[in-house]
């Protein structure tokens, strides 16, 4: 992909996939990022781009905020019902992303949100809290209750419990869920691709739609170059954070 | 100091007692009997189901465990690992929004009782188990409580010093003995005595507890009445006339005839037996042998000129003896 998208189009058109570019260049990121057709627009992936960030950054924070919240109180507490909402949350993960597809277009038609980044947004996070909330779940259940037993002797509220021992204590596991979060809402196709408007299509989409847009020549450099810009924010997040994810995923019960 | 506790269902089964202001109370049995949990209701971390608790003049059943004046040392030490000894001691006093000046002056107090001056600035990981506990102790003592509730501290001096009443659960039985002005021996949910170390030594309430504190335990001979009073496996057993009372009184029931290792001496004529275990542990020797009544341990002062299968006889007065009914266990005499 990478050889390719540095190709010009000479040395694309003598079809030697294997090549190294003779003379690299960078015209076709350029094109790819700019002025590249995407249907009937041509503004490159930059929109698409905007909109994914847009798209993501809301999601993953609100998502992770609510999992962790979530999870503590199912992990510490119970109540009637907390085991019954445990497993339909593992239930919810596992369930396949079609099956929401029709009742959740009538429920954002409802509340005036189709077709735009908040409904976006609104699926992301909702079909986020499952997974969410089961890892901080996990997590939390390793958190000694003594210590929570230690603050409530000290007078902590539940708030100041959260703010002052949880979190603190939640790096590994904040680090995995905002990775995963961003991965699977980032690279997510199905719901961008049903839910978005004409002006709220994320990169997923618009990577799909300039791939199949072709006039006279199929410009397979743009077209790599192309899937790389797509690909680089979560090559970025698992090249700088990706220690932190192996790190949160096998830390073990926090020692105290 | 005035407690009277709760029926806890299945854990604890009504319980009630008094603790004196100042005292230095232990809370001691197996794991499962419930010392934990009747630890976390007085704190305040667990409802009793029924019944009350009350702290100095106050009913404190319905407060939150930071209302009740109570401090706690917990067996983990449960300190907070994302903040430094210093804030960790005065964690509390922020929640109760204690101005910074006197929280400082009272972890600079505590420090010193407790030699953490040079530690203030060290998070629990960097810490020993020793300064770890001298921390949780801080913490416990930085809040002044009227009552303080241990898991597992040395504190018998901190204690005489600070005076304040002292709540302490173990199941180790000698730390009990050693450590408590007065011991609750609980079992299953119940408080089988309740006492000073001595008593619950010498007079044991119960089969149960005559058994668990002391080490090595009791020996306990199944005994039936006979003619005379009470034999075993043929041989008659000693017996006070109090003794005999008590048992009249009680219907000549059949009985565990119990003799502490150190209440019984070896000599030429008596009970007969060999030796099958000899333990030497430096200032006395624990012997045990084999009688025609079974297993029988003997301490004996100094060390021990004998070996395994040797010959010899035991004698015991029976005033030393405690009795307790089989069925029931209670003391009878």
């Amino acid at each position: 992909m990478l050889v390719t998208s540095l190709k010009d189009a000479d040395q694309l058109r003598s079809g030697h996939l294997l090549s190294l570019p003779t003379a690299p260049t960078l015209d076709a990121w350029g094109k790819a990022w700019q002025s590249a057709c995407t249907g009937v627009e041509c503004g490159g992936l930059r929109p698409f781009f905007v909109n994914s960030m847009l798209m993501v950054v809301p999601a993953v924070l609100v998502s992770t905020t609510i999992g962790a919240i979530n999870g503590y109180v199912l992990s510490k507490w119970r109540f009637p019902g907390s085991e019954t909402l445990f497993a339909l949350l593992l239930f919810g993960v596992f369930m396949p992303m079609q099956v929401v597809l029709l009742p959740m277009s009538q429920v954002l038609g409802w509340l005036g949100i189709a077709s735009s980044i908040w409904g976006l947004i609104a699926i992301h996070v909702l079909a986020g809290i499952a997974p969410t909330t089961l890892f901080f779940r996990n997590y939390y259940v390793g958190l000694p209750d003594e210590l929570l037993k230690a603050a409530m002797l000290d007078g902590a509220s539940f708030w100041q419990n959260v703010r002052r021992i949880v979190l603190p204590l939640s790096g590994p596991i904040l680090m995995v869920t905002l990775i995963w979060q961003f991965t699977s809402i980032w690279n997510d196709f199905l719901y961008g691709v049903v839910f978005s408007g004409a002006d709220s299509k994320p990169i997923t989409v618009g990577l799909n739609n300039l791939a199949n847009t072709s006039s006279a020549v199929k410009e397979y450099n743009v077209d790599m170059a192309a899937a790389l810009i797509a690909a680089l924010p979560t090559l970025l997040v698992y090249v700088v954070a990706g220690k932190y994810f192996v790190r949160g995923l096998t830390a073990g019960a926090v020692k105290v | 100091m005035k407690k009277t506790f709760a029926d806890q269902v299945q854990i604890l089964k009504g319980i009630g007692i008094e603790i004196e202001e100042g005292e230095f109370l232990i809370l001691v049995g197996p794991s499962g009997c419930g010392k934990s949990t009747l630890l976390s209701m007085i704190a305040g971390l667990d409802a009793p189901t029924s019944g009350r608790i009350h702290i100095g003049d106050r009913d404190v059943t319905d407060l939150p465990s930071k209302d009740r004046d109570i401090a706690m040392v917990f067996q983990s030490y449960a300190l907070y690992p994302n903040m430094n000894v210093a804030q960790n001691i005065a964690f509390g006093m922020e929640m109760r929004k204690v101005p910074k000046p006197q929280r400082e002056a009272t972890v600079q107090r505590v420090a010193a009782m407790l030699q953490l001056g040079d530690l203030l600035d060290r998070k629990p990981g960097q810490l020993s188990g020793g300064q770890r506990q001298r921390v949780a102790m801080g913490r416990a003592l930085a809040r002044d409580p009227k009552l303080r509730v241990e898991m597992r501290a040395e504190i018998k001096l901190l204690h005489q010093r600070t005076k304040t009443t002292t709540v302490y659960v173990t199941h180790d039985q000698v730390k009990a003995m050693t450590l408590g002005d007065r011991i609750a021996v609980m079992k299953e949910g119940a408080v089988q005595q309740f006492g000073t170390p001595d008593d619950i030594y010498t007079r044991p309430a119960t089969r149960f507890v005559a058994e668990f504190i002391g080490s090595p335990s009791m020996n306990m001979i199944a005994a039936h009445p006979s003619a005379v009073g009470l034999a075993a496996e043929g041989i008659d057993l000693p017996l006070t006339e109090l003794q005999r009372a008590a048992l009249r009184a009680a219907g000549n029931p059949a009985v565990a005839y119990g003799l502490r290792p150190e209440d019984l001496g070896l000599a030429d004529t008596g009970l007969p037996g060999h030796f099958t275990i000899i333990e030497p542990t430096g200032p006395e020797t624990y012997a045990t042998l084999q009688t025609p009544l079974g297993s029988i341990t003997v301490r004996v002062p100094g060390a021990l000129r004998a070996s395994v299968g040797d010959a010899v006889c035991l004698q015991w007065s029976p005033e030393k003896a405690h009795l307790f009914d089989a069925q029931s266990g209670l003391r009878l005499a």
